[in-house]
C-alpha cells in the first residue's frame, strides 16, 4: 500500500487524438470537402475521396452517473461504430458511416432521453458551470438552472428554426465561467459582503484581498481587537471579488443576490466582427429549483428574437440592425438608467452621433 | 444496498421534464452509495438555502501542485462534525482529453469503472476549461484513483496559477474549414509546457485555445491568453457544381439577402458570366449558365460568412495557418477584453512551421511568468505596459494589423520618428 502511493505521474500530458478518431475521420483527416444537416442533429460531412461520415448529436446533462454513460456507450456499441465525441457545449456526437445507420440510431438516443438535434440554427445546449453542485462561491446553481430552462427551450433544440444558432451560457457568479453568450445569465450581486471579523485574519492574505478589489473599497481595519478588513459599502459594486481570496467576506445572499440577462455575445469573425454580451436586464430572483423568472425573460427574448430577425442574423446583428430602442421596446425590458456603462471605456457605449431611429 | 436517501422536495423537481436530468443520474448513484446520498442531501441543502457550501483547501497527487480541485463541507452541526459525513470531502479531479475529445466506448467505460470504484460516479464532460472533470473523490481515493486513470494514458488538467488545460475544435478530422491541424498543434504547444501546467508558479492562469477557422468554435478570442485561429492568405476556393447545386435550391433572392449584402466588406458581386474579373485576386464561379459569383480576394477578410452558407461551394484557400490574439478574459478587474492580433499570419503546414508556434508560446510565457503582477491576465499586463513594449519583449515587429485604426490622440512623445521611419524604410530596402 505504502509503495503504491510512492507511484510517480507519468507526465504524459496531453493524449494524441489519433487512437481515439473514428475510422472514417482517420483516413480523411484534413481533407473534407464540405458538409450539409439532412435534418436537425444531423450532420452529413463529405470528402475530397468522396467518403462521406454522418454524425448525430444529442444533448446530454453534462454532470453524468456513470450509468448513463454506459447508456451512451452501448447505444455507440450498437446502433454506431463504438466512437463518440463531445462538443464544447457537452453534447455527445456519434459518427456511422451509412446514411442508413442515422435514423436507427436517432431513434435509440430518443428513446433513451437523449434529445437529437443542437446543430444549425437551434439553441444549442446551455454552456454552464459548477454552481451549488461543487463551486467554493455559486451565488446559484448550474446544473439545476440549465435543466430546468432545457426542459423549456427542448423543442427549440431538436428544430433548427432560428434565424441563426443561439448560444447560451449560465454563470454562478460574475466571473462568468459559463463564457459570452448570445443570451447569457449571470449572477448580479447587489449588497456589499457580509465579514465575519473573527475569521478574516486566520483565512484570509489581507493585502492580496486588498489588491483584489477594482474599485479600492477594501482596507485593512482592527476590528473588535483583530485584525480584520472593512469595505467602504458606498465605493463597493459588489461584485463579489474579495470573496475567493477571502471565504469570510460573504457576498452571496439568498435574497438580494440576483439574476441579469446579458445579449449579444458572439465569439464568430463571421459578418461583424466578436461582440461582447451587453446586460439587459437584472434584478430577477434566484428561485430555485426552476426559476421561472429567468425563463420568462430568456424565453421572450427568443421568441421576438425568432419573429423579427432575418435569416442568418445572430442575437447581435439583429440589434444592431434594429437598434436597441427597439429591442427594449419589442421585448417590453425596461431600459433602467443601470444599463448605462459607467466602467473604463464607458464613452465608447454612448451615442456620439446623431443616428437615432425616431 | 446505500442508506435511505434524504428528503430532497427541490431536487425532486428537476427529474420531470423533457431534457436528460442530473439529479435523476444522482439518484441512480445514489442507489448504491452513502456518498451520493449525502451529496444530494448536501445539495438539497444549497437549495433550500440559496447559498453554496464547499470551500477549498489543499489536495493533489504525487508530484503535482495543481489539477485536483479541493472540496470540503461547511455544513457542520454545532458541535463542528459534518451534517452529511459521506459528502464532507467531494474533491474533482481534472483529466486532459484528447484534443477534439474523441473517445472509444472502451476508454469511456474504463473512466466510469474507475470512478464507480473510487469516487461518486459522477464525471462532467467537459468542464469550461476543456477538462473531463471526475466529480466527487475523498482525500484518499484521489491519489489510486488518479494512478488508474494516469495508467490509461491520461494526464491531470490544470489548475491555479498555471499554464491550463486547453481545447481545440474537431478541426481537421471533420470539418472542411479547419485551416492547420489544430490537434497536433494543441499538443505541440501544451506540452511543452507540462511543467507549468502541472506546478502552478506563473502570476496567474495562463490558457491557450485553438480554433480551425475564424469561427472560433472554442471561443477562443475571449476565453484565452493565447487564441490560435486558423486563416489563409490565398484566394477563397469554389467549386462550380456545389454552387450550382446550392443555387438552384436556393435561388437569387437568398444569394442576395443571406450571402452577398451579408458580406462585411462588400468583396463579393453577382455578374454575368462573361463579365467576371479575370486578375490574380478574384475568385469566381458559376451560379447558372447565366450567372457568376465574383469574389475580390483584397478586400475579404475571411470572415466564414459566405463560406458557412454555401458549403463547399466557397471554401477556404490553400496557403494555410493562422492568426494569433493575445490577452483574451472576462472583467475582473479592468473589464472585458477580446484578445488582440500580435501574430497577422503565421503558416502552420510544415513541422518547423508548428516549432516556431511553440517556440513563440514560449516567449510569450517568459515574458509573462516575468513581468505580469500577481493575479493579473496576459490582457490586462499587456493593458498596463501597453502593446509595442509587449511585442519588444518577445521579439514581434509591429504590423499595422494590429490595430482597427491609428492613434487619434496626439499625447505621446515621439522624438524617435525619424529613426522609425529609417528602419523601416531599411527593412523594406533588405526585403
Amino acid at each position: 500500500m505504502a509503495q503504491a502511493h510512492m507511484r510517480r505521474a507519468i507526465e504524459s500530458g496531453v493524449p494524441d487524438h489519433k487512437p481515439y478518431l473514428h475510422p472514417k475521420l482517420l483516413k480523411n483527416y484534413g481533407n473534407w470537402k464540405y458538409h450539409d444537416r439532412p435534418r436537425p442533429g444531423v450532420l452529413h460531412h463529405v470528402s475530397h475521396s468522396s467518403d462521406e461520415v454522418w454524425t448525430v448529436r444529442a444533448g446530454t446533462q453534462r454532470q453524468m452517473d456513470v450509468h448513463t454513460i454506459r447508456k451512451l456507450c452501448d447505444i455507440a456499441d450498437q446502433f454506431a461504430e463504438g466512437h463518440v465525441r463531445f462538443t464544447i457545449r457537452s453534447n455527445i456526437e456519434f459518427m456511422v458511416s451509412t446514411e442508413a445507420q442515422v435514423a436507427p440510431l436517432v431513434a435509440a438516443l430518443e428513446k433513451n432521453g437523449f434529445p437529437v438535434g443542437g446543430t444549425g440554427n437551434s439553441v444549442s445546449m446551455i454552456s454552464h458551470t459548477q454552481g451549488w453542485l461543487h463551486c467554493d462561491i455559486p451565488g446559484t446553481d448550474a446544473s439545476g438552472v440549465v435543466k430546468a430552462l432545457m426542459d423549456e427551450l427542448y423543442d427549440e433544440f431538436r428544430r433548427e428554426e432560428m434565424p441563426n444558432r443561439v448560444h447560451i451560457s449560465t454563470s454562478c457568479c460574475e466571473i462568468n465561467c459559463g463564457g459570452q453568450a448570445d443570451i447569457a445569465i449571470i449572477m448580479q450581486h447587489t449588497k456589499p459582503p457580509v465579514i465575519n471579523h473573527d475569521l478574516v485574519a486566520n483565512a484570509c492574505e489581507r493585502p492580496t484581498v486588498v489588491a483584489r478589489c477594482p474599485v479600492a473599497a477594501i482596507r485593512p481595519a482592527l476590528v473588535n481587537g483583530k485584525p480584520s478588513l472593512e469595505v467602504d459599502e458606498k465605493k463597493c459594486i459588489c461584485c463579489g471579488a474579495c470573496y475567493p481570496p477571502c471565504p469570510p467576506m460573504q457576498i452571496n445572499d439568498p435574497e438580494h443576490s440576483k439574476l441579469a440577462i446579458w445579449v449579444g455575445g458572439k465569439n464568430a469573425n463571421a459578418r461583424g466582427k466578436p461582440t461582447f454580451m451587453k446586460m439587459v436586464t437584472s434584478g430577477l430572483p434566484n428561485n430555485a429549483p426552476r426559476w421561472p423568472e429567468v425563463a420568462a425573460v430568456v424565453k421572450n427574448i427568443l421568441h421576438v428574437y425568432k419573429g423579427d430577425a432575418r435569416p442568418w442574423e445572430r442575437l447581435s446583428d439583429w440589434i444592431e440592425r434594429i437598434g436597441w430602442p427597439r429591442f427594449f421596446e419589442k421585448t417590453g425590458l425596461p431600459f433602467t438608467k443601470y444599463l448605462i456603462d459607467d466602467w473604463r471605456g464607458a464613452r465608447a457605449n454612448l451615442n456620439a452621433s446623431t443616428h437615432i431611429r425616431f | 444496498m446505500a442508506k435511505k436517501l434524504h428528503p430532497t422536495p427541490n431536487l425532486d423537481q428537476l427529474e420531470s421534464g423533457p431534457w436528460p436530468s442530473f439529479v435523476t443520474g444522482l439518484k441512480r448513484l445514489a442507489a448504491d452509495k452513502d456518498y451520493v446520498v449525502d451529496l444530494l442531501g448536501h445539495l438539497e441543502h444549497s437549495y433550500q438555502t440559496r447559498k453554496g457550501y464547499w470551500k477549498g483547501g489543499t489536495v493533489g497527487v504525487i508530484g503535482y501542485g495543481g489539477g485536483v480541485i479541493p472540496r470540503f463541507t461547511e455544513i457542520k452541526d454545532e458541535t463542528g462534525k459534518p451534517v452529511f459525513p459521506d459528502a464532507a470531502e467531494f474533491h474533482t479531479i481534472r483529466i486532459m482529453p484528447a484534443p477534439g475529445m474523441h473517445y472509444d466506448t472502451g476508454t469511456l467505460r474504463k473512466f466510469c469503472d474507475i470512478w464507480e470504484k473510487y469516487g461518486t460516479g459522477l464525471i462532467a464532460m467537459h468542464g469550461q476549461s476543456g477538462d473531463v472533470m471526475f466529480q466527487g473523490a475523498t482525500t484518499e481515493n484521489v491519489q489510486p484513483a488518479f494512478d488508474a486513470i494516469n495508467e490509461m494514458g491520461f494526464d491531470l488538467g490544470g489548475a491555479g496559477p498555471s499554464v491550463r488545460t486547453s481545447m481545440s475544435c474537431v478541426g481537421a478530422a471533420r470539418c472542411e474549414q479547419s485551416c492547420y491541424d489544430e490537434a497536433k498543434a494543441m499538443r505541440q504547444v501544451v506540452n511543452a509546457f507540462l511543467d507549468d501546467l502541472h506546478r502552478p508558479a506563473l502570476p496567474y492562469k495562463f490558457k491557450f485555445k485553438f480554433s480551425g477557422c475564424p469561427n472560433d468554435c472554442m471561443n477562443s478570442i475571449q476565453r484565452s491568453d493565447m487564441a490560435v485561429i486558423g486563416t489563409w492568405r490565398d484566394n477563397m476556393r469554389t467549386d462550380e457544381a456545389l454552387a450550382k447545386k446550392w443555387f438552384a435550391k436556393h435561388g437569387m433572392n437568398e444569394l442576395v439577402n443571406d450571402v452577398v449584402s451579408r458580406c462585411p466588406t462588400k468583396a463579393m458581386q453577382i455578374k454575368e458570366t462573361g463579365k467576371v474579373r479575370h486578375d490574380a485576386n478574384i475568385s469566381s464561379v458559376m451560379l447558372d449558365a447565366n450567372q457568376a459569383l465574383e469574389i475580390d480576394n483584397k478586400d475579404c477578410v475571411r470572415c466564414m460568412h459566405c463560406i458557412n452558407v454555401m458549403t463547399g461551394a466557397l471554401a477556404t484557400g490553400t496557403d494555410k495557418g493562422c492568426t494569433i490574439l493575445i490577452g483574451g478574459k472576462r472583467t475582473l478587474k479592468i473589464g472585458d477584453l477580446m484578445g488582440t492580433v500580435v501574430v497577422p499570419f503565421m503558416p502552420l503546414q510544415k513541422d518547423e512551421d508548428y516549432r516556431n508556434l511553440v517556440d513563440l508560446a514560449q516567449k510569450i510565457i517568459d515574458f509573462f511568468a516575468e513581468n505580469a503582477l500577481e493575479h493579473e491576465r496576459t490582457g490586462e499586463m499587456i493593458e498596463r505596459i501597453g502593446l509595442v513594449n509587449f511585442l519588444e519583449g518577445i521579439e514581434l515587429d509591429i504590423d499595422i494589423n494590429m490595430v482597427s485604426q491609428p492613434r487619434t490622440n496626439p499625447y505621446v512623445r515621439m522624438d524617435g520618428w525619424d529613426d522609425e521611419v529609417a528602419k523601416i524604410n531599411a527593412r523594406k530596402a533588405a526585403a
